[in-house]
């Protein structure tokens, strides 16, 4: 039975991160090079892990996928990064991030690790200013602050509408000069396969050199994760084409539970997809909503062009429905009012797949110049994506999937349950309940890999005892050879399908079965069609070329065998959550006026999923949550 | 749209290469050029023949990781785009298009259209970071950078380190690259303590890894997708000379012209 121990340090929120700080155990900083750590994914996360744990004086190891650590997926991240500086002399605090994201997450993320990041977000932007960042300042000299959906205060920090890029090549440059330095050594185009587990403990991992195809054993006294989330299960997300759950998925079959692999989001302004061939889409930073209106006509099946639709015909349903926050409402609720109205048969586009996002009002308060300076790229970003000019004809934007928030459970030092493998940003499950506000995700990537990891990872160290082990170890070479017959059956079936084909079957059954609103029949058709696609992979995949190759059909289909497994998962913990909160909408609860409807007696928890072995259900734990500083309340933006 | 695709086929590092004849038909105007890409790899695994090895992650012009040459133009004839961006209404129906890896001594070709630039991760570590450990930070705003000091420093820092300037370049000069990082961190204020030292060091590390001279042709400007412009190859030089001959490497700094 496998127990959660959450260690959440005891006494009044404010005051639980400086207690556990003390509490921890440190390393001394001579003894810190015995100690090799192995970071995976070199996003934000990862990269601040490595950066920093290498400046500690531990051996680190970093390995990504990408040819090199600054393609990490953060580096797409457009809006912000949030923190509660309250330069903005609006009313913001510590307090009201930690209440505004605890809200967000629709009560189902921790009140002490929620409280630890708002803490910390303040130390973030020190930090990065420090590196180089450039972030927009105002004509004084001082930064500049911008408010971000689902909020009511300007705390967002930006670089552009390039803030992933410039707080990843931040990051990426501090690991890069501990390279220089020789505590960090990197691996680019290596991929983790497995987790090696030791005496219960995580000892290593097994990886593939995509350009060799080169199978090798590294071994470590702790292993971190920061691989980022799986919106590819849907194949078509804003993710980039690599993103994967391998890591997270392995880990979970050796021990690391996987918690609310339900809780997805949908992220409101995507450029909508234009044809079958579509091979990813593109987000538009939320942001926009800041200036651009969202509307649909009035009308089911209005074909005018938007210019030849007047005012009296349109409608602006977020302004409609939700006064107070109009379009400025969290993703999950923006999101599921587009499809709402699309469902209804008011939306535009040749698919009808698509609402109006209209920035002449905008345009005529403040001029073209001021919306060029704000969104330029943006606009320019769309126009080359659709031919289109968004400064003449409003954009058309739909929902697409974006970001995870579940993922592997971590105890508030950022542990799995597997001890010493530390999972991080993204990739565990922690921060950000049902569903997460806009500019957290880089403020909680940065959190645990600049300021979390470095103290937890130390208390680790101070406390595990840890025998030597070396790539000569019987289990290293058992989970090493299991990751070689995994790659030799995949290239062995030589059947007739890519897994291009395949995954975006996957992908389409999960978009409707498990995407935008979910219900009980229709997650039951995927728990039983999911099976079935994934013995079509093994039996009919093909994949050209040798396993000791470059060979990216290869390196897709050992990424997709894992979603096949993952994406049942998903489904398996959307039919058992029967209430609807943040991104996870069961059309069987809501209210009467449409909106989601949490069950808290049964459901304020977060569902934690062990492994039971192949072909058994795992097994379903849950963390009570329990809210003593915010009040349990339906959350409410009208 | 119709198109025959001449593309760069190589097995390896050590392999000779060969352009091969690849004719498309009904190809959607709104498709990606790497969407096209897709779908002939979708062709090839059916016939049971490997797939055209190319790079590509984010498809949204920010990763950088997508460097093709098209038609003999590195990102192709379309200012300011990356290969990702680039839509096949762009082109000329019935046209002929030719794709080939990025071109430079410095960038190997790993197969096919995939090319190695570990060099530029190689140059940054050797000085394009401002040192400033994590926790020893002072208060954000306790040092005003002025808004047009700012936003030049965001003008270089776009770079995404394709490496197109370098596949454009006749003399496959990375000038553009490092006088991008050494600009956007110089810049600054939190940069200054390192700024000769940086140059210094980043220099040799460029001169290491065999990247030519720059002779001023600005092609690299030309190609680059995010703008990055030629002044700051400028001021890579001003850095530079300022570090050889009035800043002078502190002893045993290491770099070193």
């Amino acid at each position: 039975m496998m127990e959660l121990k959450a260690n959440i340090p005891s006494g009044p929120i404010e005051k639980k991160w400086d207690k556990a700080r003390f509490e921890m155990k440190l390393v001394p900083p001579a003894g810190r090079r015995r100690y090799s750590i192995i970071v995976v994914g070199t996003g934000l996360a990862g990269a601040s892990a490595a950066a920093s744990l290498g400046e500690l004086g531990y051996t680190i190891k970093a390995f990504c996928f990408q040819d090199s650590p600054r393609r990490a997926h953060s580096i797409a991240a457009q809006g912000g990064i949030n923190a509660a500086k309250n330069y903005s002399n609006d009313g913001d605090s510590i307090w009201r991030l930690f209440v505004d994201t605890i809200k967000g997450g629709d009560f189902r993320a921790r009140e002490a690790n929620v409280y630890r990041l708002a803490q910390i977000s303040v130390g973030i932007i020190d930090q990065c200013v420090a590196q180089g960042v450039p972030f927009a300042r105002e004509y004084g000299g001082l930064l500049a602050n911008r408010s971000f959906g689902g909020t009511q205060v300007a705390r967002t920090f930006y670089a552009r509408g390039q803030t992933g890029q410039q707080l990843l090549l931040g990051a990426y440059q501090a690991m890069l000069r501990q390279v220089g330095l020789g505590r960090v050594t990197l691996f680019p185009r290596t991929e983790m396969l497995d987790l090696i587990v030791i005496n219960g403990q995580a000892r290593g991992i097994v990886t593939r050199s995509l350009a060799t195809g080169k199978i090798e054993v590294h071994t470590a006294d702790a292993v971190v994760l920061a691989t980022g989330g799986y919106a590819n299960a849907f194949y078509l997300s804003t993710n980039a084409k690599g993103c994967n759950v391998t890591a997270i998925w392995r880990a979970y079959k050796r021990g690391a539970a996987l918690a609310n692999p339900c809780f997805t989001q949908i992220h409101p302004t995507c450029i909508p997809a234009s044809g079958e061939h579509q091979s990813k889409l593109t987000l538009m930073s939320e942001s926009l909503r800041n200036d651009g209106r969202i509307w649909v006509p009035l009308k089911k099946g209005d074909t005018r062009s938007p210019d030849r639709i007047p005012e009296s015909e349109r409608d602006y349903y977020l302004e409609r429905i939700y006064p107070a926050f109009g379009n400025l409402v969290p993703r999950d609720i923006a999101s599921r009012a587009a499809k709402a109205v699309c469902d209804e048969g008011r939306g535009v586009g040749s698919r009808g797949l698509g609402v109006y996002l209209d920035f002449s009002d905008a345009i005529r308060r403040l001029g073209e110049g001021t919306i060029r300076d704000k969104y330029g790229n943006l606009f320019d970003m769309y126009d080359r994506i659709t031919g289109e000019n968004p400064y003449k004809i409003p954009m058309r934007i739909y929902p697409a999937p974006h970001y995870a928030m579940g993922g592997t459970w971590v105890d508030y030092n950022l542990m799995s349950t597997v001890p010493g493998l530390f999972v991080l940003g993204e990739a565990n499950f922690s921060d950000h309940g049902a569903n997460r506000l806009g500019a957290s995700a880089l403020m909680q990537g940065l959190a645990d890999g600049y300021f979390v990891i470095p103290y937890s990872i130390a208390n680790y160290f101070g406390q595990a005892k840890l025998d030597q082990v070396d790539e000569d170890h019987a289990e290293c070479r058992r989970v090493a050879t299991e990751a070689q017959d995994r790659v030799r059956r995949i290239l062995a079936a030589r059947g007739k399908r890519s897994p291009d084909s395949i995954h975006r079957e996957l992908g389409k059954l999960m978009w409707d079965k498990a995407g935008m609103s979910r219900n009980e029949s229709g997650l039951k058709e995927a728990l039983a069609k999911i099976p079935l696609l994934r013995e079509e992979f093994w039996k009919n995949v093909c994949v050209p070329g040798a396993g000791e190759d470059f060979n990216q059909t290869l390196e897709h289909a050992g990424r997709l065998a894992d979603f096949l497994e993952f994406a049942e998962l998903l489904c398996l913990d959307a039919l058992e959550r029967r209430e609807s909160c943040g991104g996870h909408f069961r059309e069987e609860y809501r209210t009467a006026d449409g909106e989601a409807l949490r069950n808290d007696e049964e459901f304020c928890h977060a569902a934690v999923w062990e492994h039971a072995g192949p072909d058994r259900k795992p097994i379903r734990h849950v963390e009570p949550l329990t809210f003593e500083n915010v009040h349990l309340v339906k959350r409410s933006y009208k | 749209m119709n198109f025959t695709l001449r593309i760069w086929r190589q097995k390896g590092p050590a392999s000779p290469g060969d352009l091969v004849t690849y004719p498309m038909k009904d190809v959607s105007p709104d498709m990606s050029l790497l969407e096209m890409l897709d779908g002939l790899n979708e062709r090839l695994i059916a016939e049971g023949q490997e797939p055209i090895a190319f790079e590509s992650d984010c498809r949204e012009g920010i990763c950088g990781v997508c460097g093709l040459t098209i038609n003999g133009i590195p990102h192709g004839r379309r200012r300011s785009t990356t290969t990702c961006q680039l839509h096949m209404r762009m082109f000329e129906d019935g046209e002929e298009i030719t794709i080939e890896p990025f071109r430079a001594g410095c960038f190997p070709v790993v197969k096919d259209l995939v090319v190695d630039r570990r060099a530029f991760d190689r140059i940054i570590a050797s000085g394009g970071f401002i040192s400033a450990s994590t926790g020893s930070a002072p208060e954000a705003n306790s040092l005003p950078v002025s808004k047009k000091m700012s936003d030049r420093a965001m003008d270089a820092a776009q770079c995404i380190g394709c490496g197109a300037c370098v596949a454009s370049c006749p003399n496959g000069s990375a000038m553009l690259f490092v006088g991008a990082k050494i600009s956007h961190l110089g810049l600054l204020p939190q940069g200054q303590p390192e700024r000769y030292d940086r140059a210094r060091k980043m220099v040799a590390q460029m001169d290491r890894e065999g990247f030519g001279a720059c002779t001023n042709t600005g092609e690299c400007e030309a190609v680059c997708p995010k703008d990055i412009s030629l002044e700051f190859i400028a001021r890579m030089f001003r850095d530079y000379l300022r570090s050889v001959f009035v800043e002078r490497p502190e002893s045993g700094a290491g770099g070193g012209p």
